[in-house]
């Protein structure tokens, strides 16, 4: 490798010969993570697990690591995806399990399969989404719900860095039902509910928008239909991502290349 | 069971101190920033409640952000969890937001390693490298619902260890701290625990007092309230003397020697939130003796302690293995003065040529600096702007604070920098500095303007920048400027102000300098924080009742609160903001810290206070021959400088899926 002369690019960067999509979780107390705070995490643990991601060229290298849709802070997830771009083909079952050793527990990486195809981004438009709302009847939910079903449209205001924007959560919203179950399976969310306390719980099958439909403008929308407030935080987990069948159906963006571990 | 769910290793154990967490999840979705309360960072530690005879809660008292990479938390707390009998866990002061919450639902104070409340620790030890962190110190203590007042406190309650520079003078904390750790802490907190658990032990034979009586009793361990001080009429010290026997008549502090044999941090803390450093540190020497007359780190770090060139290898190896960091910053009080310097940039860069991980000298002196270093330092990443400190606008002003660098060495550098790519170089400068006129401070503006000159002429372009920063003197214990009167804020800001229209007079040069300067306000409650006695902490505890909080952040920072305070507490005293700041002392007025020694004679101090205000210089111990400041003899010890015969060892670094398919880490 060259040294660097005056003037020229700090670094002239080995091409990208592979790309590999991960799909991973946030987990527990890391739901408070943001979308940098994970991306930070991923881009210190790729050079802790000695993974061969390719950089951008010029003064201030970054690694070739691309996001799609994070889950927003405070959302728990079992359905993130990135690419990593790599200067040498690897296993992508070695990556998986070199990558999830070296980032911290809670971030857990589960799937990975080499990019082939459309790009990842075309392969979600939907989010399937189970949300926990601790101290709200299940009834109670089963009512609201059924309101907001039944309307064309429902628009919640949010306020963004560039300003309020009006959202149409109804438009978005595939489907939603009551879930009897609660909490999902694996039991990774935080701390579970008291005994004898209600807690209800909702899956949402949400259509992805510009801008997207958070579990809060969900919550958001059944306060504007049927006035349900809920008395704590709700806990949102984001359980799949992919493209929408016509049943509202998820398909997963890793195709039938995945490798999978359960972590 | 309700508490430790995250904890790593199951709840295999009886959990007698649930975790606070349940109660404080719902309150993150509230406030900013969340991640920074939930701890769970690589290289993090959570051992059993159970296991450990003593604990230590470690607490940075500002924002998690400045507060995570701190050194001094990271290595005691590897240093404490190594340790069998004792155990460590983190906390960080929290912002108005959380404390509210928390303050409204009943969540107290708790670590951000176990969620465990403060209250339930044996020992709390605070860290303090800047003075403005006392009122969180209050905060954090209220929130745990441990008494303000260390007098008021019980046998359960944590025994309260101030440390870091600011504990050499702690007596404006005297008040709310039950120990201050003077100097290195890396073997004190050992004997700290030792003390604890075996009086634990033993049942607690004299409950609270006789724990203190024996903390007082090991080295570098000051306990304030068993001294009692006295004032003369004109509201100065009359006398400071223990009050039990066992107790010694001055402490002195302690000195980590062969900090070969100290390699911490092993494994640096990944935040997962942004930090204000995003690398990982190694220090490589500890102590200066450049002699910089404001200088208190210089001063009360003494002597120099060099890491040997296989140590730092070794360190820079097991950081950036352990991390992930793309970064590693070569730590000291002035990184260039290694004796070995040049082989340890050299021999870095060639480990890590090719894999994006840059070196960074945080601190580094325009005279010991050179071209050679800089490329070194950007090989493999980064070409960011250079950074200088010649403190002082005039070679006058240099001499009379013993900072001997001078704009030609400064020149020749920048030339050389602007020449090789660079395009930007910041200066550091202070004023209020003592005996400074406007003519001192207006010399910055010609120097920036030389500087712009020089780097256009080595780059062939007009883009090149200059960014002065200015911040303002506080005269600080323990250094030759501990008897001088600090400038009032109005002097400063005039003179500030007479620097802008003189930088912009030449509208040519001017428009490549950037100036950047905090207003002379916050230095002055600096300057009480620091050299503040006993009758101070009622100021403190004062303007934390009235809402202090984060007193080193600009937009919590109340001037009005702190003179209001101020006025209120010491003028019914006979003393005032001013008495203890814009004040000269003299020879025999006795300091609030004189009883606690940093190894500097004070008559060979008095003596360089006296050189400095006729404008004689000092040079360096490690190149002349030994001034007798008094470190050595009365901390026996001694300078350890290179060569150390080492070597950096060709290490490589080991990639878990570099061999292809089939292969896994």
């Amino acid at each position: 490798m060259a040294r660097v002369r005056p003037g020229e690019a700090a670094n002239p960067a080995p091409p990208t010969v592979q790309r590999v999509r991960l799909r991973f979780a946030k987990r527990g107390r890391l739901r408070f993570l943001s979308h940098r705070d994970v991306a930070r995490s991923f881009e210190r643990a790729v050079r802790r697990a000695g993974v061969p991601v390719a950089h951008s060229h010029g003064f201030s290298p970054h690694p070739r690591l691309s996001w799609v849709g994070a889950a927003p802070t405070g959302s728990a997830s079992e359905a993130e995806y990135l690419e990593i771009g790599l200067t040498r083909e690897v296993d992508p079952a070695a990556l998986v399990t070199a990558l999830d050793a070296a980032l911290p527990d809670g971030l857990d990486v589960l799937d990975a399969a080499v990019a082939g195809g459309t790009a990842l981004a075309d392969r979600i438009d939907g989010s399937h989404w189970l949300i926990e709302l601790p101290g709200v009847a299940p009834d109670a939910l089963r009512a609201a719900l059924a309101a907001l079903l039944a309307e064309e449209s429902v628009i919640v205001e949010r306020v963004t860095p560039s300003g309020r924007r009006q959202i149409d959560v109804r438009a978005a919203l595939v489907r939603a039902e009551v879930r009897s179950d609660g909490v999902p399976s694996g039991g990774s969310l935080s701390t579970p509910p008291d005994q004898g306390a209600v807690c209800a719980t909702m899956a949402a099958v949400v259509r992805q928008t510009t801008p997207a439909v958070r579990p809060d403008d969900v919550l958001g929308a059944l306060d504007v239909v049927a006035g349900l407030r809920p008395p704590a935080p709700a806990k949102a987990t984001r359980m799949a991502q992919g493209l929408l069948d016509h049943r509202g159906d998820l398909a997963d963006p890793l195709g039938s290349d995945r490798v999978t571990t359960r972590a | 069971m309700t508490g430790d769910v995250h904890s790593p290793s199951g709840t295999g154990g009886i959990i007698t101190v649930p975790s606070v967490y349940p109660d404080l999840e719902p309150l993150l979705p509230r406030v900013s920033k969340p991640v920074q309360y939930v701890g769970g960072e690589l290289n993090a530690q959570l051992k059993d409640w159970e296991s450990a005879a003593v604990r230590w809660a470690l607490m940075y008292p500002d924002a998690y952000e400045v507060g995570l990479p701190n050194q001094g938390i990271m290595i005691l707390y590897e240093v404490l969890n190594e340790r069998a009998d004792a155990l460590a866990e983190r906390c960080y002061a929290v912002w108005p937001d959380l404390e509210a919450l928390m303050r409204e639902h009943g969540v107290p104070a708790f670590t951000v390693d176990g969620h465990r409340p403060l209250g339930a620790f044996d020992l709390l030890g605070v860290s303090f490298s800047t003075e403005l962190g006392y009122t969180n110190l209050l905060t954090a203590l209220d929130l745990a619902g441990i008494p303000l007042h260390a007098v008021d406190r019980g046998i359960d309650h944590p025994v309260v260890v101030a440390g870091g520079h600011a504990a050499f003078n702690p007596e404006p904390i005297a008040d709310f701290v039950d120990v201050a750790a003077i100097g290195d802490g890396e073997e004190v907190v050992g004997e700290i625990t030792d003390v604890v658990r075996e009086w634990k032990a033993a049942g607690r034979p004299g409950g609270r007092r006789e724990l203190l009586l024996r903390l007082a009793a090991t080295d570098g361990c000051y306990v304030p309230s068993l001294y009692a001080v006295s004032y003369g009429d004109g509201g100065e010290i009359a006398s400071v003397a223990p009050v039990d026997e066992r107790v010694p008549r001055s402490v002195t502090k302690r000195t980590t020697t062969d900090l070969d044999a100290w390699p911490y941090p092993k494994k640096p803390l990944v935040p997962m939130a942004e930090t204000v450093h995003e690398r990982a540190s190694v220090e490589i020497f500890r102590g200066c003796t450049r002699g910089c007359r404001f200088c208190q780190a210089g001063m009360i770090t003494r002597p120099v302690r060099e890491r040997s060139l296989q140590g730092i290898g070794e360190m820079v190896d097991s950081a950036v293995r352990a991390s992930g960091f793309d970064e590693v910053g070569l730590l000291s009080l002035s990184s260039a003065d290694h004796s070995e310097i040049a082989e340890i940039t050299k021999g870095l860069a060639d480990r890590y040529e090719g894999t994006n991980t840059s070196l960074s000298l945080p601190s580094t002196r325009v005279d010991a600096f050179n071209i050679d270093l800089a490329n070194e330092i950007s090989r493999n990443g980064r070409r960011s702007g250079l950074t200088f400190a010649p403190e002082g606008g005039s070679e006058r002003i240099r001499r009379v604070i013993n900072k001997m660098v001078s704009e030609e060495d400064l020149i020749r550098t920048v030339s050389q920098a602007f020449a090789q790519g660079w395009r930007q170089v910041k200066l550091y400068f202070m004023c209020g500095l003592p005996t400074e006129e406007d003519e001192d401070v207006l010399e910055i503006a010609g120097m920036a303007h030389r500087v712009i000159q020089a780097g256009r002429a080595a780059s062939g372009h007009n883009d090149v920048r200059c960014t002065i920063s200015i911040g303002g003197f506080v005269p600080k214990p323990h250094t030759p400027f501990q008897w001088a009167a600090q400038a009032h804020p109005e002097v400063i800001d005039e003179r500030l102000r007479k620097l802008r229209a003189a930088v912009n007079s030449n509208r040519k040069l001017g428009r490549n300098v950037g100036m950047r300067y905090h207003d002379g306000q916050p230095s002055l409650i600096e300057g009480l924080l620091a050299r503040g006695d006993r009758r101070v902490g009622r100021v403190i505890e004062r303007v934390w009742r009235d809402g202090g909080r984060f007193d080193g952040w600009s937009e919590h920072f109340s001037y009005e609160r702190w003179t209001g305070a101020a006025a209120a507490e010491l003028e019914p005293l006979g003393v005032s903001i001013d008495w203890f700041t814009t004040r000269e002392r003299g020879r025999d007025e006795v300091l609030p810290w004189d009883h606690l020694d940093s190894g500097l004679e004070r008559d060979w101090l008095w003596d360089d206070w006296q050189d400095a205000l006729s404008g004689r210089e000092q040079d360096d111990c490690r190149w002349t021959p030994c001034f007798d400041c008094g470190v050595c003899p009365s901390t026996g010890t001694d300078i350890e400088v290179g060569p150390s015969g080492t070597t950096l060892l060709p290490l490589t670094v080991v990639n878990p899926v570099s061999g292809g398919p089939g292969t896994s880490g």
